[in-house]
């Protein structure tokens, strides 16, 4: 964005960064609103519904009228509740979501800031996250919100920790933290992705990345909240968990702040695991098509595994989720940090 | 102009808020603006080249630390007005340490006297064909791995301590095994007995 003042003066250099803003924003939001409706047509058919098929062709106009709805409706703060954070909350977990797509590159030189600390900042910012959901959960003072924002916050923590340590593998394999340049390491077919890095043969790094892109798919869902671990709006035990006094755009905004993060947690497993813009294979009939339909492609693909994790999988309990963070996944990445910190050395020494 | 106008607003927010973590009447909103406090820090690590200092400081202070703060003062139920009810008392004591301190700081600063060559250093932190965090590396991981590595020592013993601390055992918990769950057998959890009519399992 400081490029763009220094080479197109102070005027027009911030009119451009900010098209290039909402522009980004934009898009976001008008494919969230069918990933929406695509998420509840693959819960319905794994349960033999129809899901939404009224609001426009196929139900496609659903999540507009949804928008509509909450809009429209009024805007509730509980008596005893803190007024400014109560209203704060679901802006911060919505700003958070939208900032954090700042470095994420979405085909050659599509991004908004080129950081060369991008791993990082993805990792602060999400680390972030759970501000929104502990200040909605106090800010509510009520007993079941608070609740689920203790259990969300500890949960939150802890998978932070592990995704932490898969996110050193990739930057170790890369050598890099910008994400362009984890992208680019991707290219040249498949088999050049990291999750199966046949780039770094005859040493057996896909041993190393696959379990990892496991640990991040399952910490991703934990970090999201999403089922199985949607302990912290557990409906069963605490209602609706953060989320039980708000209604209208606060609500709102917690739900789309939320799905954000899931479509950045799939954005980043295609950037860190599965060549980001790259076509499966480097020739005619595949690089006809645009970097940003391919890129677009594995995130929907990924979208729709959450989605059908959501439909096929039971609710954790609380002390099993936090044996499988602390137990299993965290011992399991930082060994393959130290291994994979070990083959890097010995590759590029031998 | 940008950065310049950038420090201003930053280094305000940071004064601003940490004024208010002193005078804040609720404890949560005190560690919120905390919160905000290192924040701009992060900010103003960023606008001097730093950026990897600044996501560490985000991660490690915003992300784990202040969280932990945040946890704690909800569930406890502190009331700041009685904790304050007799602090202006301290007033002269308070007053006297920050003087002292302020003196300390300002002899440092005139004291201060540079080598020659050290201004040269300053303008360029990092190599020209190396990235700020490579740079890092290198210091950290070469010059003064010895001192890195100690410091990591440190840190191993006061977590073992800590844990050596609040462990304790305690009988009669019963424990999920999940080894032993999934190595259940048909064998050895069913047992179908025959029983007679009218005398039921002796």
């Amino acid at each position: 964005m400081y490029e763009f003042v220094t080479q197109h003066g102070p005027v027009w250099g911030t009119v451009m960064a900010i098209g290039q803003i909402m522009a980004f924003v934009i898009v976001l939001l008008l494919s969230l609103a069918f990933l929406l409706l695509m998420d509840r047509k693959v819960w319905a058919a794994v349960q033999m519904r129809k899901g939404p098929n009224t609001v426009g062709a196929f139900g496609l106009l659903q999540s507009f009228a949804d928008f509509i709805k909450f809009v429209l409706k009024e805007i509730i703060v509980p008596a005893g509740a803190d007024r400014p954070l109560f209203l704060l909350a679901p802006l911060l977990t919505f700003v958070f979501a939208f900032v954090t797509w700042a470095v994420i590159p979405v085909a050659p030189g599509w991004v908004i800031s080129d950081l060369n600390v991008g791993i990082l900042y993805v990792f602060a910012i999400s680390s972030l996250g759970v501000y929104g959901i502990i200040i909605g959960g106090w800010a509510s003072n009520s007993k079941y919100p608070f609740l689920g924002s203790l259990r969300s916050a500890a949960q939150m923590v802890s998978y932070e920790v592990s995704i932490g340590f898969v996110l050193v593998t990739v930057l170790l394999m890369v050598g890099s933290m910008n994400l362009s340049a984890v992208v680019e390491a991707q290219a040249g077919g498949f088999w050049n992705w990291h999750v199966l890095s046949a780039g770094m043969l005859p040493w057996p790094a896909f041993l190393i990345t696959i379990p990892m892109f496991v640990i991040f798919f399952i910490s991703a869902l934990a970090e999201t909240n999403r089922p199985p671990f949607d302990l912290p709006e557990a409906e069963s035990e605490l209602v609706a968990g953060y989320q039980v006094e708000y209604s209208s755009t606060p609500y709102l905004l917690f739900m789309i702040g939320e799905y954000l993060n899931i479509v950045l947690m799939c954005a980043l497993m295609t950037v860190l695991f599965f060549g980001g813009w790259h076509a499966p294979f480097d020739f005619a009939p595949f690089t006809w098509i645009h970097p940003v339909f391919w890129f677009a492609i594995k995130v929907v693909f990924f979208f729709f595994m959450f989605a059908m994790v959501k439909a096929l999988v039971p609710r954790y309990r609380y002390d099993q989720l936090m044996r499988l963070g602390w137990k299993i996944f965290l011992p399991t990445s930082l060994a393959a940090v130290a291994v994979m910190g070990g083959i890097v050395v010995y590759s590029n020494a031998g | 102009m940008l950065p310049a106008a950038a420090f201003y607003i930053l280094a305000a927010s940071a004064v601003i808020s940490a004024f208010m973590v002193v005078t804040a009447r609720n404890p949560v909103r005190a560690v919120l603006f905390l919160i905000v406090t290192f924040f701009s820090a992060a900010g103003l690590f960023v606008l001097l080249g730093a950026e990897f200092l600044a996501m560490i400081l985000v991660i490690v202070y915003v992300g784990a630390v202040a969280v932990l703060f945040l946890f704690v003062v909800m569930m406890l139920d502190i009331d700041f007005a009685t904790l304050k009810a007799g602090s202006t008392g301290y007033l002269p004591l308070g007053g006297l340490i920050a003087l002292v301190l302020a003196a300390q700081l300002a002899l440092v600063g005139l004291a201060w006297v540079s080598a020659d060559g050290a201004a040269l250093q300053f303008q360029a932190p990092t190599p020209e064909d190396t990235h700020n965090i490579a740079a890092l590396g290198a210091l950290i991981y070469d010059r003064y791995v010895l001192f890195f590595q100690l410091a990591g020592l440190v840190l191993l013993v006061a977590m073992m301590g800590a844990i050596v601390l609040t462990l304790r055992h305690r009988d009669g918990v019963k424990r999920q095994d999940m080894h032993r769950q999934v190595n259940r057998t048909r064998a050895e959890a069913v047992d179908v007995i025959d029983v007679k009519r009218g005398e039921g399992i002796g």
